[in-house]
């Protein structure tokens, strides 16, 4: 049959017969460098003789994957969740037994094996809304305006592919901090929004200048309809805690240019540096009254991947959306109800994130001590990687005022800027990877973030244990003086 | 002031309502209100409120666990241990439990299911299944590099493909009646859903004279892609011969279609003269040039079958002879949702690989399995059957019953004045007089004029729901 000749050359689905957005997707923090790191790690295995052991992966905020562990209050009442005939087990105490009872009862069939609402088990996003009131000072929230999410990252996309709409000059324009997490432009690519980039000041420790929101904006409106404003607070990569006032300009901003924001608050107990403090968009924007409280329109995401907690595996978060128009929270319900629900699990470790054990409970000491202990590590880590990077000519660090990363500048020279533009790769990626052979250290070169051009960086991660930190910190320094002198 | 006010108000409004007329285009499943109501009434119930029923039963869900089967227990003791290790050293768990445990949080970084993990989840868990798979199939080849776990994973393939608008805009051919969310899924996606009519009176079959006719009608005015077929059928139970699925596959090569298999009901076959054979195989064994130039994704979950643990998320799609430029691709858009969660991939890792003879957990294990298959289909289907006003086709496999109401003509005319299916009107009041919810046959899908329920078969009280429906 004729139709045997044809087939045999022409598949379905090519480069260019797919959806052509998919290839504009990238995400340096699992990208081609990582890609390498694991084929390194596989050579090492087989044996392969190589300058370093082991390959140090400095690339993704996994907590628990460079040892930390894991709160113990929340591992037993999930560990019940699972198992319920535990519940009779006398190793676990009441509070945890309680916890697990409730949560429970609010799954189906009282069984974490169930589908829950696709907006989430009620009693959890009841939990939630008392979280952020507590929180907030005593600002209402409504559970009904809480989804919980499959980490924070199910939320933001859902809320872009909410936003994104419009065709040529009217196509949503989304604005997002330069350097940002690639989440935001791989969504905003695969979606064919506008991606709209406004810096952050790196001379003033990563700040947000109004003023160049300003000008983003007003580039932007030439070419599209900047619909929404995303941020990062803390920061990643940069790490920095956005101070109240420009909290507030950033939300005047917001309500003047009638943009939607995105406040991305997955590292808000991870704060660090003297002086700096957490402050909620939702909190503040309360706090300015009505002429704001009423009318911008905000979502907030958080998650348990992150913080103290550090439970990526889980996938859990939620979302809070104040002030939605009505007809539209219809539409994010119908469209978060598509993808059926958030895993259980993770909806139950959100429970706990947001209901943990309270003075008197016989969990309580625990906890804190728990959660005291590997805040004050994470920021002790932060201050030594700072510090350290800032002893390296060439590289400078900015404080590593929250989140989880360092994201330092390097001066590359101009031969080995010529040398990575031969071979086709962006220079601080040329770097890095000359880094990870040389070392083991995986890094996330700063060009898979944005940054200004002719400034080159890269994301590390302030995870590895103190021991290991100070011995990676050790070898990125000696590598970077190698690098420079053979580059001269 | 008040101008101002109305302007701001009047601007509120615009800064979101233009939103994608995609989503406009999703139609909201109608089981949302029977679940509501149903759990209305069940608070009232519980409330002590007085009904003509005492317990309310609700089997109009594919999810085994809220209509009241029991998890298997080695799953949940493997996922406890993992959860926390402290009980590895505990007498409280069987030796093959911990070993299995001990096993999967070596695989984890940092020991801890709390890491993320690869993005095509933990290669162990994909070499498991590579070997699950090839097993099934009496040893077809399967690689773990072509098996991405993932939730979610229709949605994620269909990303892939769909693209343009007017004629370019991509279809898929989607069988009616079909899952609801997968049409959801795709018109959310901004693509055409191209319907297949299932022959009922055959049993459900694929027909190809119809799937041809789908087919032309949907050339002229979009670009079909792709084929949807789910075998096992969901809902209607049918399971494909594997002269069905060659013919399937044959018309899919003919037409340049890529093959999208829903096989997450491949453990739930009833019938003892059926046999689920799956896509891949089936592929394989036509040999060349099929074997190598179709392209097929098949999902499985670790929702469905005897597992049932929907909550956990657990699910992958393996990848049959795709371009490999094309896979790089997937693996970065895969990237961008970091990993599957950790608790699904172990439900996955115990499906895949189940106790072995001579282990602690085996005897349990496999009469839990086999309790949870046992099905009642036949009996379901005769009863039905018995009805005045029902027929059902034979229920060969899947887990739900998809019975043909026969309504009269006055109910019918009486939904169509409240703007209600009428089928959807039967369920609800089939809900508040007898206290039993079943899923309308509206959100499936169906032949013009024709009216279904839906309801799931594999459930213990089985008997006890029976007597109600047999009565209304």
């Amino acid at each position: 049959k004729s139709h045997q000749t044809n087939q045999c050359v022409c598949k379905v689905l090519t480069v260019d017969t797919m959806n052509s957005c998919v290839k504009k997707v990238e995400y340096a923090v699992r990208g081609p460098i990582v890609l390498r790191a694991v084929q390194i790690e596989k050579e090492l295995k087989e044996g392969v003789q190589k300058p370093f052991s082991e390959v140090i992966k400095a690339n993704i905020g996994d907590a628990h994957a460079m040892g930390q562990q894991p709160i113990t209050f929340f591992r037993q009442v999930l560990a019940m969740c699972s198992y319920p005939e535990l519940l009779d087990d006398d190793r676990f105490p009441e509070d945890a037994k309680g916890r697990a009872r409730r949560i429970l009862q609010g799954c189906g069939g009282q069984s974490i094996g169930a589908y829950s609402a696709s907006q989430g088990i009620e009693c959890v996003r009841q939990d939630v809304a008392r979280y952020v009131e507590r929180r907030d000072g005593g600002v209402p929230s409504d559970p009904d305006n809480i989804y919980l999410t499959t980490g924070a990252s199910d939320g933001i996309v859902t809320m872009l592919k909410l936003l994104v709409a419009g065709e040529g000059r009217s196509r949503t324009g989304v604005m997002i901090s330069i350097p940002q997490y690639p989440l935001y432009s791989a969504a905003l690519a695969e979606l064919g929004a506008v991606q709209v980039n406004y810096f952050l000041n790196e001379e003033r420790c990563w700040s947000l200048d109004v003023s160049e929101l300003r000008r983003a904006l007003a580039d932007a409106r030439r070419h599209c309809n900047p619909r929404a404003l995303c941020i990062i607070n803390p920061g990643n990569p940069t790490g920095q805690v956005q101070s109240r006032q420009c909290i507030e300009d950033v939300i005047r901003f917001a309500a003047k240019e009638r943009l939607f924001l995105m406040a991305d608050e997955v590292y808000q107990d991870n704060v660090y540096a003297e002086g700096c403090e957490f402050h909620s968009f939702k909190k503040v924007l309360f706090e300015m009254g009505p002429e704001f409280s009423s009318t911008v329109e905000l979502a907030s995401f958080h998650s348990t991947s992150k913080c103290y907690m550090g439970e990526c595996g889980f996938r859990g978060g939620y979302m809070e959306v104040v002030n939605m128009d009505p007809e539209v929270k219809a539409q994010l319900t119908k469209l978060v109800s598509v993808r059926l629900c958030p895993p259980v699990p993770g909806q139950a470790l959100m429970d706990l994130v947001v209901n943990p054990p309270q003075p008197g409970e016989p969990s309580y000491s625990t906890f804190i001590r728990e959660r005291k202990a590997t805040l004050s590590s994470l920021a002790e880590r932060a201050r030594l990687t700072e510090q350290i990077l800032n002893t390296v000519p060439g590289i400078a660090c900015n404080p590593v005022q929250g989140a989880m990363y360092s994201f330092p500048r390097v001066t590359l020279p101009a031969r080995a800027i010529r040398e990575a533009e031969e071979r086709g790769q962006a220079p601080d990626m040329f770097y890095c990877m000359k880094l990870l052979e040389e070392t083991g250290i995986c890094l996330v070169p700063g060009s898979g973030f944005g940054q200004r051009d002719g400034t080159f960086h890269f994301r590390m991660t302030i995870l590895p244990p103190t021991d290991k930190l100070k011995i990676l910190l050790s070898k990125v320094k000696d590598f970077h003086q190698r690098f420079i002198q053979q580059y001269s | 002031m008040k101008n101002e006010n109305n302007r701001r108000i009047k601007n509120k409004m615009s800064v979101l309502r233009a939103i994608s007329p995609d989503l406009s285009r999703i139609r909201l499943v109608d089981q949302d209100c029977l679940s509501k109501r149903a759990a209305q009434i069940r608070e009232a119930l519980l409330q002590g409120l007085e009904r003509p029923f005492k317990h309310l039963i609700d089997i109009s869900l594919g999810d085994a666990h809220r209509g009241g089967l029991q998890p298997i227990t080695f799953v949940r003791q493997v996922i406890s241990a993992c959860l926390y290790p402290s009980l590895l050293d505990s007498g409280r768990l069987p030796t093959d439990v911990k070993s299995r445990a001990r096993n999967l949080l070596k695989q984890c970084e940092g020991e801890s299911v709390g890491s993320y993990t690869a993005t095509c989840g933990l290669p162990k868990i994909q070499h498991s299944l590579s070997e699950f798979i090839s097993r099934r199939d009496r040893g077809v080849p399967s690689s773990p590099e072509n098996i991405f776990i993932t939730s979610g994973s229709q949605q994620l393939v269909l990303r892939l493909f769909v693209h343009g608008k007017g004629s370019l805009q991509t279809g898929i051919m989607t069988p009616v009646p079909s899952s609801p969310l997968f049409n959801m899924a795709l018109s959310s996606l901004g693509g055409a859903v191209v319907p297949y009519h299932l022959c009922e009176e055959e049993g459900w079959t694929l027909r190809l004279d119809e799937m041809r006719r789908a087919l032309a009608t949907a050339r002229r005015h979009c670009n079909p892609m792709g084929l949807y077929v789910i075998n096992p059928g969901n809902p209607v139970g049918q399971v494909q011969s594997q002269k069905s699925i060659e013919d399937v596959i044959r018309f899919a090569a003919e037409e340049k279609l890529f093959l999208l298999a829903d096989e997450v009901y491949q453990d739930s076959v009833h019938d003892p003269t059926a046999e689920f054979v799956s896509y891949k195989r089936v592929l394989h064994e036509m040999g060349p040039p099929y074997s190598n130039t179709v392209e097929l994704a098949s999902f499985n979950s670790a929702s469905k079958g005897f597992m049932g643990e929907c909550g956990l998320r657990g699910g992958y799609v393996e990848f049959v002879n795709l371009d490999s430029a094309v896979m790089g691709h997937i693996y970065t858009l895969f990237s961008t949702e970091a990993c599957t969660a950790v608790m699904g991939q172990i439900a996955l890792d115990i499906m895949a690989n189940p106790p072995r003879s001579g282990d602690a957990s085996y005897t349990a294990f496999f009469e839990n399995r086999r309790n949870t298959l046992n099905n009642n289909a036949k009996r379901v289907q005769e009863t039905l059957n018995s009805l005045d006003g029902m027929s059902c086709q034979p229920i060969r496999g899947g887990i739900y019953a998809f019975p043909q109401l026969h309504l009269p003509a006055r109910a019918v005319a009486k939904a169509e004045e409240a703007g209600v299916a009428p089928d959807l009107l039967y369920c609800m009041l089939l809900l508040e007089e007898m206290g039993l919810c079943v899923g309308p046959g509206s959100e499936h899908l169906q032949r013009k004029d024709t009216h279904h329920l839906r309801y799931i078969t594999h459930l213990p009280d089985e008997p006890i729901v029976q007597p109600r429906a047999n009565s209304y």
